[in-house]
């Protein structure tokens, strides 16, 4: 006995054999509440959640609205007014960086007016001609990070520009210029506020979990029913999506700043304000930083989908490129949302990190040597883009502008590659594609379907109380049985074994490969590189080639699931790896392990705990992708939260099938988190 | 219910200020057009964004999805939507409609054919076609891994008909099982890879669509659709789509008030299956961009939207 409470993987063989037996006892035919929960009242959730939001958005404290140009008196609510507002300031900002680098007459509109506007034709603000701006971002480099920088970022613009993607790259670019610092200044907020408050913290923590975890899609209707669609409502989906890495990140930070330091700040007198901007936030930049990393990928992540409600951009150009399997296209956008993930990151790194100048009183040319260096180079380069344009005004001005039908174009190479791919691979990846699908994936998913609720709940429950006593049990069983009480028990189960199989092959690939490249300094980079890039590469991209290779089945969906999930089971691998103490290992080396020995003994586990946040990532990304997955086509939870965007009471249904999903992320969260709490104890690295 | 009065208030002043011929002019914020993911909704946005902008009316456009866009109809951020197909948009539309806020500006000429299809060397692996028997007979040539010794049909995604497919090989008794893609581009996907390897497939497709023109391909003919014989009408649901459905128009409810001429254009306008098809070519056969394309199209055909005005 006492053998069986000390040894958790007794316990956990007991559980399952349980389990195994329940599955066996319950009969899908006489079960009934054993084996699905009958419809009960909770089946009408998804309608009173539209009902209430639209109730909130339509009939909650009407007001009396004056249309001045249509001379009439219109209803509205107070709810819709102020997000109506809310959203005007968010555009207002995009436009007017918009409109600086492409021109326009928006910004002058709000302003004036379209009357104005359409009397005036000069009214319009001139986009900047392309050199101007590459010359812009080469100096930025520059100014903040020396030559490398510069390159990288000046390059990058250079190539946007001559592939002829210069309009919705600068659209994305003003989208993101808007998004990032608002989530940003949010995070950083919320996460002080939360730092000073503990019951704020606690009512933060579970709404940031289920921001984090729910699908985008399942709350694009209701942005659009309260914040209207364009950029704007592209932005505020972005926003939602972005911010909580940000808040988790700077509370982290803040919590990491020593007793001392703080201490040091108040003997010098400092006030609360000063406390909190001149002592807490830079001492916990490190932190802060690695947030605004954060963000920067996230709203980049998310420019395809915010284009589903209107966001303008590479996101919509790569999508509608898909559509007409256009590949080659759809890669080289995806390209420059990297470059414009990578040049952002980079250069918000350096200029956190750039020193304050105090040896200020220098000849204002110097000081102002940058903004002045720019200028010229404006002036010149409009000079010219005019002389051009009046020297041969029919010709089309690539020093201006370079359009897409001009550019560069790679298009022709990729296709071939594919075109190669799939008439050169094809049978053999048919055999390989029907042995999957009816020897592993088919009886997989029988198997899951067959689990009756009573028995998966008692699983649950019992996983949950052997990893972390009776509070798990009760938490991971509430997250469960909430879905077993709506009608997609059956839908839910189907999410669960694909995330079940890409969860599984993707740790399998990623540790692996993990391992091998900790062990040189150099592949470490090489291979960190490689998953910033994969991160931000729109993982939309992958969904049109393995339909072609695998056709539309769960194969081709898990396929792409697993590119994209093997990243951060990679990543973390790679930092856990090598954030091993070198004292511990020297210490092995002396007592004479070789290498295999070092590896398996003292590198793994203590880099385990590390290693398993990085799982917990990778079932979080697989969800989120099988959801994306539904463009190809599946018959789970995302199947069912597409078809709510044409449904009457889509907002409601769309908003619980979200909370489902994030439900099943987060019952292995807490329980993977729980464990490897408890594994760093027992290490004594936590 | 404030929405139906609000929506019969503004027929009412719409039918009135056509009456009153264009005494009003048209207010000069933009009017907000909707652009999907598919060539010939691009274009046409643009074409018709061109004509508004003939008689000197603003217009932005701005990309939604194509199921989503009825609520912002209805909430006036967008302002028309101009490709309403019946079997795959209807119940998005008749949702906004019941809701009120969105008005139905008619249909195109161009009617719509949504059935079971396949590219035109499929007919060569499967001679008999295009009668459904046929390819019930030829069923084994559209097996794949996951359709258990099954022709598989690749159907559109399931909230475009749901059951219908499914009742229907069940009432036909046919040697099939129906996989629903996620995404029109799913489709198309599916089709390429299937030529480039002569791969017999059918699939879910529709006319007017970029596959009329190339090598083409045929719908399946299924026994003739007459009302009330799918089974969600009462009928034994041994029947194919009904062979012509509408292209609808619609816009938000205060347009008539805000852009009465830019209203009765709209109303006017009337593509036909080639105005349909012609767009789509330029862009997808000819490779120029949407707006070009949109561009050349009002060139060419000055003579059929001039009358429009």
């Amino acid at each position: 006995m006492q053998y069986f409470t000390e040894h958790k993987w007794i316990q956990f063989v007991a559980l399952l054999a349980v389990f195994y037996a329940l599955v066996m006892a319950i009969d899908p035919a006489t079960g009934g509440n054993l084996w699905r929960l009958q419809e009960t009242r909770f089946w009408l959730l998804p309608d009173v959640v539209n009902d209430g939001l639209k109730f909130l958005i339509n009939d909650f404290w009407v007001v009396e609205v004056y249309d001045a140009e249509l001379d009439l008196t219109e209803e509205s609510t107070m709810m819709k007014e102020f997000t109506r507002g809310l959203s005007g300031v968010v555009l207002f900002s995009i436009n007017l960086i918009r409109e600086l680098l492409l021109g326009g007459v928006k910004t002058v509109v709000a302003f004036t007016s379209w009357d104005f506007i359409s009397a005036n034709e000069w009214a319009r603000i001139p986009a900047l001609p392309w050199p101007a701006v590459a010359a812009g971002a080469f100096l930025t480099g520059h100014y903040l990070g020396g030559r490398n920088l510069s390159i990288l970022a000046g390059a990058s613009t250079i190539y946007i520009a001559v592939f002829g993607q210069w309009t919705p790259a600068m659209q994305t670019l003003s989208f993101v210029l808007v998004t990032v610092p608002l989530s940003f200044v949010l995070g950083l907020v919320f996460g002080t506020i939360a730092f000073k408050s503990k019951t704020f913290e606690a009512i933060l923590a579970p709404l940031l979990n289920v921001a984090q975890s729910m699908p985008h899609f399942s709350y694009l209707i209701p942005v659009v029913v309260f914040f209207g669609i364009g950029d704007h409502a592209g932005a505020i989906s972005t926003v939602i999506f972005a911010t909580p890495p940000m808040i988790r990140l700077t509370i982290l930070g803040l919590k990491k700043v020593s007793p001392e330091v703080l201490e040091a700040g108040m003997m010098s007198g400092c006030n609360s304000r000063q406390l909190m901007f001149r002592v807490l936030i830079p001492s916990a930049r490190h932190d802060i930083l690695i947030g605004v990393n954060q963000v920067i990928m996230q709203c980049l992540a998310m420019a395809v989908i915010a284009s589903f409600i209107g966001a303008r951009g590479l996101g919509y150009e790569l999508l509608v490129s898909l559509n007409s399997l256009n590949i080659g296209q759809a890669l080289e956008l995806g390209v420059s949302i990297v470059l414009i993930a990578v040049v952002l990151d980079r250069l918000s790194l350096a200029w956190a990190n750039k020193q304050i100048d105090y040896l200020a009183d220098r000849p204002f040319h110097v000081r102002h040597r940058y903004s002045l260096a720019f200028l010229g180079i404006l002036i010149v380069t409009s000079v010219i883009a005019y002389l051009a344009s009046m020297v041969f005004p029919d010709k089309a001005n690539y020093l201006y502008f370079i359009h897409e039908s001009q550019g560069l174009s790679t298009e022709r190479f990729w296709d071939f590659i594919v075109d190669w791919l799939i008439t050169n691979t094809y049978n053999s990846v048919q055999s390989f594609n029907f042995f999957m699908t009816t020897s592993i994936l088919m009886p997989m998913k029988e198997a899951y379907l067959s689990m009756p609720v009573a028995a998966t709940l008692f699983l649950v429950a019992g996983t949950g109380y052997i990893v972390g006593g009776l509070r798990s049990a009760i938490i991971v069983t509430a997250f469960i049985g909430f879905i077993a009480l709506t009608p997609w028990w059956d839908r839910a189960l189907i999410t669960a074994y694909m995330a079940t199989f890409a969860v599984i092959s993707s740790v399998i690939i990623g540790c692996s490969v993990g391992i091998l490249c900790s062990r040189s300094p150099r592949a470490t980079k090489v291979i960190l590189l490689v998953c910033d890039t994969f991160q931000t590469f729109p993982s939309f991209v992958y969904l049109i080639p393995v339909i072609m290779l695998f056709g539309v089945s769960d194969l081709s969906v898990l396929i792409a699931v697993i590119v994209y999930a093997t990243i951060p089971a990679t990543r973390y691998t790679v930092e856990g790896l090598s954030n091993v103490p070198q004292t511990l290992q020297e210490a092995g080396s002396m007592s004479g392990v070789n290498r295999l020995q070092r590896l398996l003994k003292i590198e793994l586990p203590l880099a385990f705990p590390h290693i398993m946040l990085g799982i917990n990532q990778t079932v979080i990304f697989s969800l989120f992708m099988i959801i994306i997955g539904a463009f190809i086509g599946t018959d789970d939870l995302g199947q069912l939260i597409m078809q709510s965007l044409s449904q009457a009471n889509g907002m409601g249904q769309g908003i619980v099938l979200g909370l489902c999903v994030a439900f099943i992320g987060l019952a292995v969260d807490h329980l993977i988190h729980t464990w490897a709490e408890q594994r760093k104890k027992v290490l004594g690295i936590a | 219910m404030k929405f139906l009065n609000k929506l019969t208030t503004a027929a009412a002043v719409s039918s009135l200020a056509l009456g009153a011929t264009l005494a009003q002019a048209d207010s000069k914020e933009p009017i907000v057009i909707p652009t999907h993911n598919w060539t010939s909704q691009i274009t046409m946005a643009y074409v018709i964004g061109g004509i508004f902008e003939s008689i000197g009316d603003n217009v932005s456009y701005v990309p939604a999805d194509s199921q989503a866009v009825y609520e912002s109809i209805r909430n006036g951020d967008v302002t028309i939507a101009h490709e309403v197909w019946q079997s795959t948009f209807g119940k998005s539309f008749n949702n906004a409609l019941d809701a009120g806020g969105i008005i139905d500006v008619g249909t195109h000429a161009s009617v719509t054919q949504e059935e079971w299809w396949y590219p035109a060397y499929v007919g060569d692996l499967c001679p008999g076609l295009p009668s459904w028997e046929a390819l019930n007979d030829c069923a084994h040539l559209f097996e794949t891994a996951g359709s258990d010794g099954k022709g598989r049909y690749l159907d559109g995604p399931m909230d475009w008909h749901g059951q219908e497919t499914l009742n229907r090989i069940e009432a036909l008794d046919m040697n099939f099982t129906a996989k629903f893609a996620g995404s029109s581009g799913a489709l198309w996907a599916e089709l390429e890879s299937a030529a480039k390897d002569n791969r017999a497939v059918v699939v879910f497709n529709w006319s007017p669509n970029f596959t009329d023109a190339g090598a083409g391909g045929s719908f399946v003919e299924f026994p003739a659709y007459t009302d009330g014989c799918k089974k969600s009408d009462g009928g034994d649901g041994k029947c194919g789509s009904p062979p012509a459905g509408w292209l609808k128009k619609a816009a938000h409810y205060q347009m008539p008030k805000k852009w009465p001429a830019a209203y009765k254009i709209f109303n006017n306008i009337s593509f036909t299956k080639s105005d349909i098809g012609n767009m789509a070519a330029l862009v997808d056969v000819d490779g120029m961009s949407h707006e070009a394309a949109a561009a050349k199209w009002l060139a060419d055909n000055e003579a059929t939207w001039k009358n429009w005005l």
